[in-house]
């Protein structure tokens, strides 16, 4: 520092030591140093200063400031590093391992990540109405007095509405009456379409928070609005703007599309909302509501939908409201023998916890809890998979633990590089695992119906997906960890291991659990298809093929049936044409009231009653056990009844024909007499699973309107051609509506859809399941079979033959598999017999299904293992004793 | 796939190390370039260079003796690798093979155009 006035820039120097890499520094400020003394000789001290300072900011650049944390590192950072490469390399030494691994684990994880999407769907029902914590539906709950637990009826009376909407509206921030929904017909000018819609109050829309596309929620204050979704929208005024323009309900009321709104999503309870209407037009379209309704506590016919205040509880408001709800006075003792009360219904219940209560109602908690079930542990199967291979290739790896002990490795570390590589492998099966649910899902969707899709752009998905890879490469790491990092360096060094005749141990109980849990899935699944097979045989006492339903959707075809009949009798295709009250497969209607000769005079049993025209038992295919059909020519049979078999067992008469039935309806007393002219077998109108209900039918005439047209096709004939014969003749007689039908064996068939959906869910699981066990027993095999090639050669020298040595390799894994079956079938027997309780008509367990499956799997494990099996005991003894 | 990384500010640095031959420091570089080449050279971008080479393990140092000019900070002399020499013949020879490609026209008809 003899010469200060040479120094550069103080604060510049002190930058460029702090933050130049300390390798480089000295050097670099010398290269400074000199060019700055230069600079100062030749331009003089201010521009050398200026010079100096460029240079200093020029070399801030990433290779030569020092790293943040210190150019030594102080984390232990490295290690993962390299532990991570150690099980790359290993991943790559043994590739079969590796993709028996990584195809294992990725399966299972696809299948616990298609269960979680499913979940998810399920849990996430209703959830896009804004006001989802503050939406109830009114309804009546009461306690079931025969099944137990509490029932909800969400369908109400007229009376309530008007109470509630009074005196009672100052709790609620919105209410909303709907009809019950319904197809119509909606027209434009040239298109006829059905559409499901509601007639609501006009808050409803503001309620639901309808997304709309064009014009307003409010618009149904005018009683001529019309709101449509999108979907109908685009197919009735196709690209047009359809605001302002005029839609037709049934060809009679003309409404004005005043909005358009989204369609709600699958999981959604207005999914299948295609309009909705004012309400108003709904009133004076039912004369009989203004009518008989206005004060009439028993007829249930209407929904009532409340939005309550923010900041208030549904209980709170409930318990205000209660009083609201009334009885008309012959129904008193009966409502508090049920307890019968008010109830604001709350959103977050109606899709998982459904009205109706009682053994044979669809629980679809108990679902969600079965599908995480499944999921889970097919997972563990796949985790087992990996333990199994790590632990038994242990050997293996013996040497390279002992040497990283002696060197310095505390077990710790053993541990941590266990891990670490576990989680390597369970991230590539993830990536695997995403692609294949991804091309899978629609497959999926598919068979479970429903609308799935892969939530890609959901941050809450990838988290879960990180937490998922985390605890699956926890838990198919945590026992290989532990064991292998468990080995004595001496003895593995010295060469002297021996894994001892328990070590196997462990793996033979994980692969019984395994193939424990695949047997029951496919006993499982096979009872499932039985029960489904066999209730699809049951005799259904009618003929479904070739029997045609349509349904009468608007007031134009009301008087057109007479011709309608004589003009599809006249086309050649059609043997018979009748008339019902409700399709072929349902039964739409049941009365109390009965009376008969013999009756137990305390008892008041509901029997379905249909009202049906002449010929419908001809059409309908019917099968007399006694008696006769209704006559056209006979005037008496007026009064005549058919009945069926349980509702004669039910009545316990000996000689039925002829006998009389008395009718006393409830609304006004009035008493119909009838009389039995026939009796037909049971029918399978509802549940293919439950007993026939008891049911009569009469002539169409005093009570229930024929809504139904039932046309019976030539059997034999060409099916399209009788359908075009047909709809030509609906067109010409009722030109104004659309011709659209149902084919009675197709509804039927849709009665087993949920079972046969749960089947197939099944079916795919339990495959995947029995792939993930097989592919594991693959890579033990394989494994066995390498590590005894030289006692295989050995023995063979001596004069084993190939069988013996198969027979050597495979009986370890047939016994086990063996134990298995044992342990499954008493499991799955219970449990399954248990599910089949859920149905009246089901099948008895057959012994059958578990020596097949058990002989199906002692099958595939044969062949799984004695792949590997002929092909040590094949190979070549010079070969395999040659080497070393 | 390229054998041999080497920018085009490196390859000019490692010459410029050949040509100075044991006598290759920072400032000697620095102003060996600048005097050939006639364009300035940034400390940052030749130091930059210089780490980068010897990652790449085209050259080599060490450490020289402490002068007055530099206030006792020692000089850091280079030497180019037999990796390096590859590296620098690699270069040339993918040129010239390149050169030796182009059709005598193509040249031509560049000359002639800039006479134009």
């Amino acid at each position: 520092m003899s010469e200060p006035t040479n120094m550069p820039p103080r604060w510049f120097h002190k930058f460029f030591r702090w933050y130049c890499h300390p390798k480089l520094r000295d050097h670099i400020e010398g290269d400074l140093l000199e060019v700055y003394g230069e600079n100062v000789k030749m331009e003089g001290k201010r521009k050398a200063d200026l010079r100096f300072i460029l240079d200093v900011i020029l070399l801030v650049r990433p290779a030569i400031i020092r790293p943040a944390e210190g150019y030594q590192s102080l984390n232990t950072y490295g290690m993962y590093k390299s532990y991570l490469k150690v099980g790359w390399r290993n991943l790559l030494r043994n590739k079969g391992y590796s993709i028996i691994n990584i195809s294992g684990l990725a399966i299972g994880m696809s299948v616990a990540m298609l269960n979680g999407l499913l979940i998810w769907h399920e849990l996430s029902f209703n959830k896009e109405f804004d006001n989802y914590d503050r939406i109830a539906h009114v309804a009546e709950r009461g306690i079931d007095t025969e099944k137990g637990g509490h029932w909800v009826a969400t369908t109400v009376m007229y009376p309530l509405g008007t109470d509630l909407m009074t005196n009672y509206a100052q709790h609620f921030h919105r209410i909303a009456r709907t009809s019950w929904d319904l197809d119509y017909i909606l027209s434009s000018k040239e298109t006829n379409i059905s559409a499901k819609g509601l007639y609501v109050d006009k808050d409803f829309p503001q309620i639901f928070t309808f997304k709309m596309q064009s014009g307003y929620r409010d618009a149904l204050k005018n009683p001529k609005a019309i709101l449509l979704s999108a979907s109908i929208a685009k197919s009735l005024f196709g690209n047009e703007d359809p605001i302002n323009k005029i839609v037709r309900i049934n060809n009679n009321d003309e409404q004005i599309v005043a909005g358009v709104y989204e369609d709600f999503p699958d999981n959604s309870k207005f999914r299948t909302l295609q309009f909705v209407a004012p309400w108003e037009v709904f009133l004076s379209n039912n004369p009989w509501i203004e009518q008989r309704a206005q004060n009439d506590w028993r007829n249930h016919f209407m929904k009532i939908y409340v939005e309550i205040p923010e900041g208030k509880l549904l209980e709170e408001i409930n318990a205000h409201v209660r009083p609201a709800l009334q009885f008309a006075p012959e129904d008193q003792q009966k409502a508090s023998e049920m307890q019968k009360e008010l109830y604001l219904y709350p959103m977050k219940d109606w899709h998982l916890h459904p009205e109706a209560s009682g053994r044979f109602r669809y629980d679809p908690i108990l679902m969600i809890k079965l599908v995480g079930l499944i999921g889970i542990f097919v997972l563990i199967l796949a985790c087992i998979n990996f333990m199994n291979l790590s632990t038994a290739r242990s050997e293996k790896r013996a040497k390279e633990v002992a040497i990283r002990k002696t060197i310095g490795s505390v077990r710790l570390q053993l541990i941590q590089q266990f891990f670490s590589e576990s989680m390597l492998i369970a991230s590539f099966s993830f990536v695997v695992a995403l692609m294949v649910t991804a091309a899978m899902l629609p497959v999926f969707n598919n068979i479970a119906t429903k609308q799935i899709e892969m939530p890609w752009s959901n941050p809450m998905f990838w988290c879960a997906g990180a937490g998922f890879v985390f605890i699956t490469g926890f838990l198919a790491g945590s026992y290989p960890a532990i064991y292998l990092s468990s080995f004595n360096p001496i003895v593995t060094l010295k060469g002297t291991l021996r894994m001892g005749r328990f070590a196997a141990a462990p793996r033979k109980v994980l692969v019984v659990f395994q193939f424990c849990i695949s047997v029951v899935l496919i006993i499982g699944t096979a009872i499932v298809y039985q029960q489904i097979q066999y209730a699809k045989e049951r005799p259904v006492g009618y003929a479904r093929e070739g029997l045609i339903m349509v349904q009468k959707k608007s007031i134009d075809f009301f008087g057109k049936y007479e011709a309608l009949r004589n003009e599809l009798k006249a086309t050649g295709a059609v043997v018979e044409v009748s008339e019902s009250m409700g399709p072929m497969t349902e039964v739409v209607s049941g009365n109390n009231g009965w009376d008969w000769q013999g009756k137990n005079p305390n008892t008041d049993v509901s029997f379905a009653t249909l009202a049906v025209s002449h010929l419908h038992g001809k059409t309908a295919g019917w099968q007399f056990l006694m008696g006769r059909d209704f006559d056209v020519s006979q005037a008496a049979d007026s009064t005549g009844i058919i009945i069926n078999e349980s509702a004669l067992k039910y009545m316990g008469l000996k000689n039925p024909i002829g006998e009389q039935l008395t009718w006393t309806w409830w609304r006004d007393q009035r008493k119909l007499d009838y009389k039995i002219i026939g009796v037909v077998k049971d029918m399978v109108m509802e549940s293919p699973y439950a007993p026939a209900e008891p049911t009569v039918f009469y002539l169409k005439g005093f009570n229930g309107v024929p809504n139904w047209i039932n046309i019976r096709l030539v059997p034999g004939a060409s099916l399209p051609d009788a359908l075009t014969k047909v709809e030509r003749v609906f067109k010409r007689v009722i030109p104004t509506a659309p011709f659209e039908y149902k084919f009675a064996d197709q509804e039927y068939n849709m009665k087993f859809g949920k079972e046969e959906r749960i089947g197939n869910i099944a079916l795919i699981f339990a495959l995947l399941a029995v792939i993930i066990s097989a592919l594991g027993l693959f890579g033990l095999a394989s494994f066995t079979a390498e590590q005894r090639t030289k006692e295989i050669g050995i023995r063979k020298v001596l004069g084993a033959t190939v069988s013996n040595v198969w027979t050597m390799l495979s009986r370890d894994f047939v016994l086990l598999v063996f134990i298995s079956c044992i342990v499954a079938a008493p499991l799955s027997y219970y449990l399954f017999s248990r599910w089949l309780e859920n149905f009246a008509y089901r099948i008895e367990i057959s012994p059958w299904t578990f020596v097949l499956t058990g002989a199906g799997a002692i099958v595939l494990t044969l062949l799984t293992v004695s792949y590997q099996a002929v092909r040590a005991a094949l190979a070549n003894p010079v070969k395999s004793l040659r080497s070393e | 796939m390229k054998k041999y990384q080497l920018g085009e500010f490196e390859e000019i640095v490692l010459l410029t190390i050949a040509i100075l031959h044991k006598e290759a420091y920072g400032v000697g570089i620095k102003a060996e370039i600048e005097t050939r080449l006639g364009r300035n050279v940034s400390m940052g971008a030749m130091h930059t260079a210089l780490v980068r080479l010897e990652d790449k393990g085209y050259i080599k140092s060490f450490d020289g003796e402490p002068t007055k000019e530099r206030m006792g900070r020692p000089k850091k002399y280079f030497q180019i690798t037999a990796l390096g020499k590859k590296a620098m013949e690699y270069s040339k020879e993918t040129r010239d093979a390149l050169w030796s490609a182009i059709p005598k026209v193509a040249l031509k008809l560049k000359a002639v155009t800039s006479e134009i």
